[in-house]
């Protein structure tokens, strides 16, 4: 793919075009200043504001899961389950996962920065339907509060992952609310995905053909192609489920014939493909993250764009390697687990060419890349065991213990979450029209690193050992590694509090960022900052790709603060 | 902020092609989700069939196979008249897009008339799953896993038609107002490939609920027999 | 493909009856094949008809026909992807049985 250098078509425009010679002494308007008072938030229908309301949610709702997580870390602290009673560890563990998946990592990076990047970087002015965007966020919120509700009203304790017959017959929890509560959320994610997919394919600028656009629109399409495929699954599992605990209707009760075991696939059908609408979207920010920093276009661009949807095509079949051991045909798991160690070779060739792309580049190591280049770190460890448990004979030893629990969040955690912070800290100029304070970003980024490796590689370890996940006292011999993976907890948890600080004070205080503060390639960086309600001035003509950058480009003296 | 000029073109589209080829995408989009949703269902069907093929034969047999074929009768009307009505939106002649959109609706009801009867039998026979669920004098037998995935797919699908209902109220108001242009008149189209769906979910529901364990039998003798 | 111009397809109503028809002719024809026995065959015989009966909707009364690749691919989509769910499920199903039992 060669590229042309040209300049976009809107560029630097003076007030006086616009307002008129009369108002020039006004400042421009752009999203936030365009009209006051709650009513113009609460029924916008601009995908920015609806993205600050999700951002605003959801960073709500990290705050939640990780007040459930630090309770489950104090239990874990020491051997003796002292601090919790076994049911109540129940609840709080499932409340963590139930939170953290549906409410932070599945919606986290589409909704808050593909929300409020996929129009701009594809040059439209919103989404393709801007009100089925606002009603996305509206039955998201009504998922959380039911959510809420249910753990209020004596929480769940099922796990997560809900699953049969002790969900549907036995558990003496709020199970029906908590199952209505995520239904209803998926129907969230479903209208954001299906808004993304039309977004793309309808709503692109001339000359934005598909080989031009961004690496994060391309994960952010093929997220939506899998939440459209996969979550209508899960959501009628959940209505059987529900049926089955209200009316007791047999389908996966044993007693009368049903199998559990079928949930399990339903479950999965949907709940594998779901880790990767966490982690594509992620994907495309590391991308962004890593050809702005560098200063060079994504190694292998057409590869990496591809690699998003052999991710998204292949990542549907491999859901039976979560039910190795629990029933499913010895036959069956060895298709799985052939098809998962499929999936590892596109995540591999995104990770490879992530570093191709830094050779010989300018790399800055500004904040957003310091979290990318810990996400390659992360992330890699976390792929790399997903393969120890995709292989069936090291499964049975492995299965339920802390070594899952070590590679998912090393999946999701360190690969989600980080890529999240290095997107919020990279496009936060864009948003708001601020910058964050770079040192003490370096600080958070670091110590997050240190932090998380401190918490979860010990659990690495224990699970190795055979310490088995959901239970809230263990053996003495086991609470060296326990106390350092809640001492790594704590760093953890600061780390990502620091940013939740610094980020709103710069709001105030942050020095005033320009259309381009990292003199980055890509339409949004040609968007003022913040953008204006309907993101440009006119419809943009694009006449290169979203990396155009020269060969040999370097990043300008004053950006190396350090 | 969401602006709608006098042409009905949406603030954020160039224009009505556009607009008009978004919509259809999205709809399509959103059929697929449908399209899995009650794939699900289907798929459990295929499971426990397989596993209890004579539980379902024995559980088909005790639905009424007549009404079924009268009811798949009434909701392809019901289909040929939506289109209809999607027809003549597109001619802008919205006197009978409101006509043919309100027959549709009768003959949904019609749909749902025959359903509430063909329940009411289904619970004086103590065939709703559940403590109560009775089989050939007998609780607990497979033929309640029949009866389970009967009601829900029946129901959802029921549930899908009372929502297409309501929506064709509001595209009755519209047209009533002379709002449907050959330029524009996507509401109706979307709304007519949402009730051809529910058209099709219903052509392999027929089939598989209805028809099993009859082969052989001379047509209509195991018609709701066995009490 | 119909993208070129903003106006819509206006199919003719010949069609829509002959789909009307067709639609109805398949029911009766099912109905009356269920009473039939074709051993192995019955599925698949009533699955044929429900399939054709399907594709004359999704092509005539809801415009697939006329519509652009793009939709085509998005309406086809959806149901080969489901075939997959039922697929890799049934996989499991189908070789539960062929598990080797040691003593």
């Amino acid at each position: 793919m060669s590229s042309t250098v040209q300049t976009h078509a809107p560029h630097a425009h003076s007030p006086h075009e616009h307002s008129g010679v009369a108002h020039a002494a006004e400042p421009k308007t752009n999203y936030l200043t365009a009209n006051y008072g709650w009513k113009s938030w609460v029924f916008s229908v601009d995908h920015k504001r609806i993205a600050l309301m999700y951002l605003f949610t959801i960073a709500f709702m990290i705050l939640v899961g990780g007040v459930f997580a630090l309770l489950v870390r104090l239990e874990l602290a020491t051997p003796a389950g002292d601090l919790l009673q076994s049911e109540n560890y129940n609840k709080i563990f499932t409340m963590h996962g139930v939170v953290m998946v549906f409410f932070f990592l599945i919606p986290g990076v589409p909704a808050v920065l593909g929300n409020f990047l996929l129009p701009i970087m594809i040059g439209a002015k919103d989404l393709a339907f801007p009100k089925i965007n606002l009603l996305s966020y509206y039955v998201f919120l009504v998922g959380i509060l039911l959510t809420l509700t249910a753990a209020a009203m004596g929480g769940v304790d099922t796990g997560w992952t809900f699953y049969t017959p002790y969900s549907s017959t036995y558990a003496n929890s709020q199970v029906a609310l908590a199952a209505v509560a995520v239904f209803i959320t998926g129907f969230s994610s479903i209208l954001t995905g299906l808004n993304f997919v039309v977004t793309v394919h309808k709503m692109r600028a001339p000359g934005m053909t598909w080989f031009r656009l961004p690496l994060f629109v391309w994960a952010n399409y093929a997220t939506g192609l899998i939440i459209l495929l996969s979550t209508p699954v899960v959501a009628i599992t959940i209505v059987l489920v529900a049926l089955e605990r209200l009316f007791h209707i047999g389908v996966f009760d044993p007693a009368y014939g049903g199998d559990p075991v079928l949930f399990q696939h339903m479950f999965w059908f949907y709940s594998h493909p779901a880790v990767y609408i966490m982690i594509l979207p992620a994907m495309g920010v590391i991308s962004e993250l890593i050809a702005a920093f560098s200063k060079k276009r994504v190694f292998g661009y057409p590869v990496v764009a591809f690699s998003s949807l052999a991710i998204a095509v292949i990542g549907f079949f491999v859901w039976g390697h979560h039910m190795f051991v629990s029933g499913q045909s010895t036959y069956a798991g060895v298709v799985f687990s052939v098809i998962t160690m499929l999936v590892a070779v596109p995540s591999a060739i995104k990770v490879f060419n992530w570093v191709s792309t830094m050779y010989k580049g300018d790399v800055l190591l500004s904040t957003p890349m310091c979290y990318a280049i810990a996400f390659l770190g992360l992330f890699t460890v976390g792929g790399l065991t997903g393969i120890f448990l995709g292989t069936m004979g090291l499964d049975i030893h492995m299965h339920d213990t802390y070594f899952v629990v070590a590679h998912f969040h090393y999946v999701m955690v360190g690969g989600m979450v980080t890529a999240f912070w290095g997107g919020l800290h990279f496009w936060w100029p864009k948003m708001f029209g601020r910058m964050y304070p770079e040192a003490i970003g370096r600080v958070a980024a670091a110590l997050m690193f240190i932090g998380f490796n401190m918490t979860f590689f010990p659990q690495f370890i224990l699970g190795y050992m055979g310490m088995p996940r959901r239970y809230h006292f263990y053996p003495e011999e086991w609470q060296v590694l326990n106390l350092v993976s809640t001492l790594g907890a704590t760093l953890l948890g600061i780390s990502y509090l620091l940013p939740m600080i610094y980020l709103p004070w710069s709001l105030k205080f942050g020095k005033v960022a320009g259309k381009n503060p990292w003199g980055a390639k890509g339409l949004e960086w040609e968007a003022d900052s913040p953008p204006t309600t309907f993101n440009f001035d006119k419809t943009p003509i694009v006449t290169e790709e979203a990396y155009a950058y020269p060969e040999g480009a370097r990043h300008q003296p004053e950006a190396k603060v350090v | 902020m969401s602006s709608v000029d006098a042409t009905g073109l949406a603030h954020h589209f160039e224009d009505l092609e556009q607009q008009r080829e978004s919509a259809t995408l999205g709809m399509w989009a959103f059929l697929i989700t449908e399209i899995m949703f009650f794939g699900g269902l289907f798929g459990a069907y295929v499971v426990y069939r397989t596993m209890y093929p004579e539980a379902w034969d024995n559980g088909s047999r005790e639905l009424d196979v007549f009404l079924g074929a009268v009811n798949t009768t009434v909701l392809i009307g019901s289909s040929l008249t939506m289109a209809l009505a999607v027809r003549c939106a597109a001619k802008g002649n919205n006197k009978q897009v409101a006509g043919f959109t309100l027959l549709t609706m009768v003959l949904g009801f019609v749909f749902l008339g025959v359903k509430v009867i063909e329940y009411k039998a289904k619970y004086d026979h103590h065939l709703i799953p559940g403590p109560g669920f009775m089989y050939g004098g007998h609780a607990g037998g497979h033929e309640q896993i029949f009866f389970a995935l009967y009601f829900t797919m029946t129901g959802m699908h029921a549930f899908h038609m009372i929502i297409g209902a309501g929506l064709m109220i509001w595209v009755i108001l519209r047209a009533l107002k002379n709002s449907y242009t050959p330029q524009n008149h996507t509401h109706v189209e979307m709304i007519g490939l949402y009730w051809h769906f529910v058209d099709i979910v219903w052509i392999f529901l027929f089939p598989l609920l209805y028809l099993l364990g009859r082969h052989g039998h001379a047509i209509g003798a195991a018609t709701g027999g066995h009490h | 493909m119909s993208s070129e111009h903003s106006h819509p397809h206006i199919t003719p109503i010949k069609i829509y009856l002959a789909v009307f028809a067709t639609l109805i002719a398949g029911t009766w024809l099912t109905y009356w094949v269920a009473y039939k026995d074709f051993g192995w065959l019955n599925t698949p015989v009533a699955m044929a008809i429900a399939i054709v009966k399907a594709g004359v909707v999704v092509l005539y009364f809801m415009h697939v026909k006329w519509q652009s690749k793009l939709t085509m691919l998005y309406a086809a989509g959806g149901f080969v992807w489901l075939l997959t769910l039922f697929a890799f499920t049934l996989q499991d199903y189908f070789t539960r049985s062929w598990l080797p039992v040691y003593e």
